[in-house]
């Protein structure tokens, strides 16, 4: 399981099994999705797998997550996301209401974010060998002229930028996959970002990099970023938007709400003379209301990530092993 | 955020730094008992922004890592058998036995689950009457309680397809048994808040006077650890050797009275292992005889095992404070949380994990080793 959590392991299959035997230019970024030349134009490419338990949380479902983590790993690259394709794979005995529901759901998902489902695929298998269902999609838009968003273009003093509140998404999962109550309802941030990315792009088309921080939460967004880029990253840890209930419920189970995941969020590498600008732009957007710089790129300890606690004293902020277990006490 | 934020407010810590740099005269050293006080420690940099002249050991009281290896190759046989749904707190999943861990059984098919309570495992019982339900029940006497309540729950409910594969250990026979060590240069110790939360604070006037040490019974947030260490530091400034409490929010003198009798009721004191260590007499608690029937290691006879603790693995003088986690050699080089020789490396409250995630960058010897690659791992 360790190897799906988007950390460490994760990468280790990327790295050691699939980049190797799949070759190609185009995968040596590793970014969340592909920009494209294709007849003069660029086209940015991402796929994704959802395979979220329980089918419906608090804020959403795995039809929500489906249209908005590929539609925002496009959005990482720039691009509004214009076609999605659906997989579905269904397990036997899935009650056809709940099918039903789940299909509405992303029909919304899809119109809310401005993107139409252009393609798609069913598959059963048999009962006991999946949880419900599992949604694949992967979807395609274009980069606008003069947008080059990678992680390779980021340099110190870059400053760095969160849009809003971390680790909804994660408790609010958390809280209903293991009736977990934290006395207040935590819901999922899931929702599409290419709006934001619009209004931050109009700003300045000189963002030097866009993450949007899922598996792995905010540590992983960064440490990928600090890796790729050959920088340091350090964050100012109490200007780091923390929800009391994530705060809370990170502190009773033992995690860090670095590490929790999130699906309405992104992290933007930007240059220090458009920072303002672009924070006060993504704080005139609803998703981008709470957002915060919370730190910088810098010269010194390349590929490591830096806490500075509120205290004074600082830590590393590692790229997780695996997933996060909750502690004995 | 009550009770969070307000425990990290940095003014407020400032304050107590300065109170405790007014303090001090001379070289101390403090244990903290617990290891989640040592990640508090680590992780806030709380250790860097003390004068030089306290110093902070790291103690026993991670119950993932004092759990014998011993126990957790019976956890690792139990967990492979067919009939067996075991369930575990998430913290023990990673923990190497021998010649693997409890990740490695569910990968190679073991029905292996985290919980967040012991009572989950009791209802999976009770849904699963055909499967044999084992929960790990390891810890201090935080989570012997619960784990006790648990096993009452069973015997009275008639619930045969539970068992419990117990592991527990209590703190003040361990802190007698670093104050009796030859090496021992504790010179005052943080108790830990939550262990006296249950159990109150009898047990250590006796220790605290024998031993003519202070024990400052101490919560878990910086603001917390900083006021233990300004009062044992006071104490010691003037040769004094008394029990503090400095956790008055959780711990009542006396402690938890329903809690201390369902432990009295389910559990016995016994001599018990603790990894790294060796048996410390007292030290633990099985099944009494009336709940003996819910013991796992009775239920499976797993006897007979045979255990190979790596040779390079200092945990042991970790634990008993005797050596700094970077000052292993094998620490981020051949031991990683990646690749554990040690509970210390993979626990969420062990002082090797804590060095290793928040202070390598102060560490530039033991600078992150390469990722291991996937041909460490066969099982996805």
């Amino acid at each position: 399981m360790g190897h799906g959590g988007g950390g460490v392991m994760s990468a280790e299959l990327v790295d050691h099994v699939f980049a190797p035997a799949f070759g190609g230019p185009l995968l040596a970024g590793l970014g969340d999705s592909a920009v494209l030349e294709l007849g003069g134009a660029r086209l940015a490419f991402s796929t994704d797998s959802f395979v979220v338990r329980p089918l419906f949380f608090p804020g959403g479902s795995i039809a929500d997550l489906a249209v908005n983590g590929t539609v925002n790993d496009l959005a990482m690259s720039g691009a509004r996301a214009a076609y999605l394709s659906c997989g579905f794979i269904l397990e036997e005995g899935l009650e056809l209401p709940v099918l039903g529901r789940l299909a509405e759901a992303l029909g919304a998902a899809a119109r809310a974010a401005g993107v139409e489902v252009a393609t798609g695929d069913t598959k059963v298998v048999e009962a006991g060998h999946g949880d419900g269902l599992y949604i694949n999609t992967a979807g395609i838009g274009l980069v606008p002229a003069g947008v080059d968003l990678r992680p390779q273009r980021v340099v110190p003093g870059d400053v760095v930028i969160v849009s809003g509140a971390i680790g909804l998404h994660g408790v609010a999962i958390m809280s209903v996959r293991e009736g977990l109550e934290f006395g207040a309802c935590v819901v999922s941030d899931c929702a599409p970002l290419g709006g934001l990315v619009e209004a931050m792009l109009a700003v300045t088309p000189d963002l030097h990099v866009l993450r949007d921080p899922t598996r792995g939460g905010l540590a992983a967004a960064l440490n990928e970023i600090a890796g790729a880029a050959g920088v340091g990253v350090v964050v100012q840890e109490r200007q780091v938007p923390v929800p009391p209930p994530v705060a809370g419920a990170c502190a009773m189970l033992g995690l860090d709400p670095f590490y929790v995941a999130n699906e309405g969020k992104l992290v933007a590498f930007v240059p220090r003379e458009h920072a303002e600008a672009v924070l006060a732009a993504m704080r005139a957007h609803p998703l981008g209301a709470e957002a915060a710089v919370i730190g910088e790129a810098v010269e010194a300890h390349p590929g490591m990530v830096v806490a500075r606690t509120g205290l004074g004293g600082t830590r590393v902020i590692d790229l997780p092993l695996g997933e996060q277990l909750p502690r004995i006490c | 955020m009550k009770y969070l934020e307000e425990f990290q407010n940095p003014e407020l810590a400032r304050r107590l730094l300065d109170d405790i740099r007014a303090t001090v005269t001379r070289p101390w050293a403090l244990m903290e008992v617990c290891g989640g006080q040592t990640h508090t420690i680590i992780r806030h940099g709380i250790d860097q922004l003390l004068p030089d002249e306290v110093e902070l050991i790291h103690g026993p009281g991670c119950p993932v890592c004092v759990t014998p290896l011993e126990v957790i190759d019976k956890a690792l046989e139990i967990a492979s058998r067919p009939e067996v749904l075991f369930c575990s707190f998430g913290d023990m999943l990673r923990v190497p036995g021998t010649d693997r861990d409890l990740f490695r059984v569910r990968a190679e098919g073991g029905d292996v689950r985290v919980v967040y309570s012991p009572l989950d495992a009791l209802r999976l019982a009770q849904q699963n009457p055909g499967r044999e339900v084992v929960f790990f029940g390891i810890g201090f006497e935080t989570t012997a309680p619960p784990n006790a309540m648990t096993v009452y729950q069973a015997k009275k409910l008639g619930i045969r397809n539970f068992s419990m594969l117990v592991s527990h250990v209590r703190v003040p026979p361990a802190i007698e048994a670093i104050m009796r060590s030859p090496d021992c240069r504790v010179q005052g110790f943080l108790a830990a808040g939550h262990v006296c939360s249950v159990m109150g604070v009898g047990e250590y006037p006796e220790l605290a006077e024998r031993h003519r040490v202070p024990i400052v019974v101490t919560g878990f947030e910086p603001l917390d650890i900083l006021e233990g260490v300004r009062r044992a530091v006071r104490q010691l400034e003037c040769g004094a050797h008394t029990v503090e409490n400095a956790y008055p929010r959780a711990v009542r003198p006396e402690g938890n009275p329903a809690a201390q009798a369902m432990l009295a009721d389910v559990f016995e004191v016994t001599d018990r292992a603790w990894r790294g260590i060796g048996v410390i007499p007292d030290s633990g608690w099985r099944l009494s005889e009336r709940y003996r029937e819910f013991d796992a290691e009775q239920r499976f006879a797993v006897g007979g095992i045979q255990t190979r603790e790596p040779a390079a693995c200092r945990a042991g003088e970790v634990l008993q404070g005797l050596l700094k986690p970077h000052e292993c050699e094998a620490f981020g080089t051949t031991c990683t949380p990646r690749t554990p020789l040690g509970a210390t490396m993979v626990s969420s409250e062990g002082a090797c994990a804590a060095y290793y995630l928040y202070r390598r960058l102060d560490l530039p010897q033991v600078r992150i080793a390469a990722p291991a690659g996937v041909e460490a791992s066969s099982v996805v």
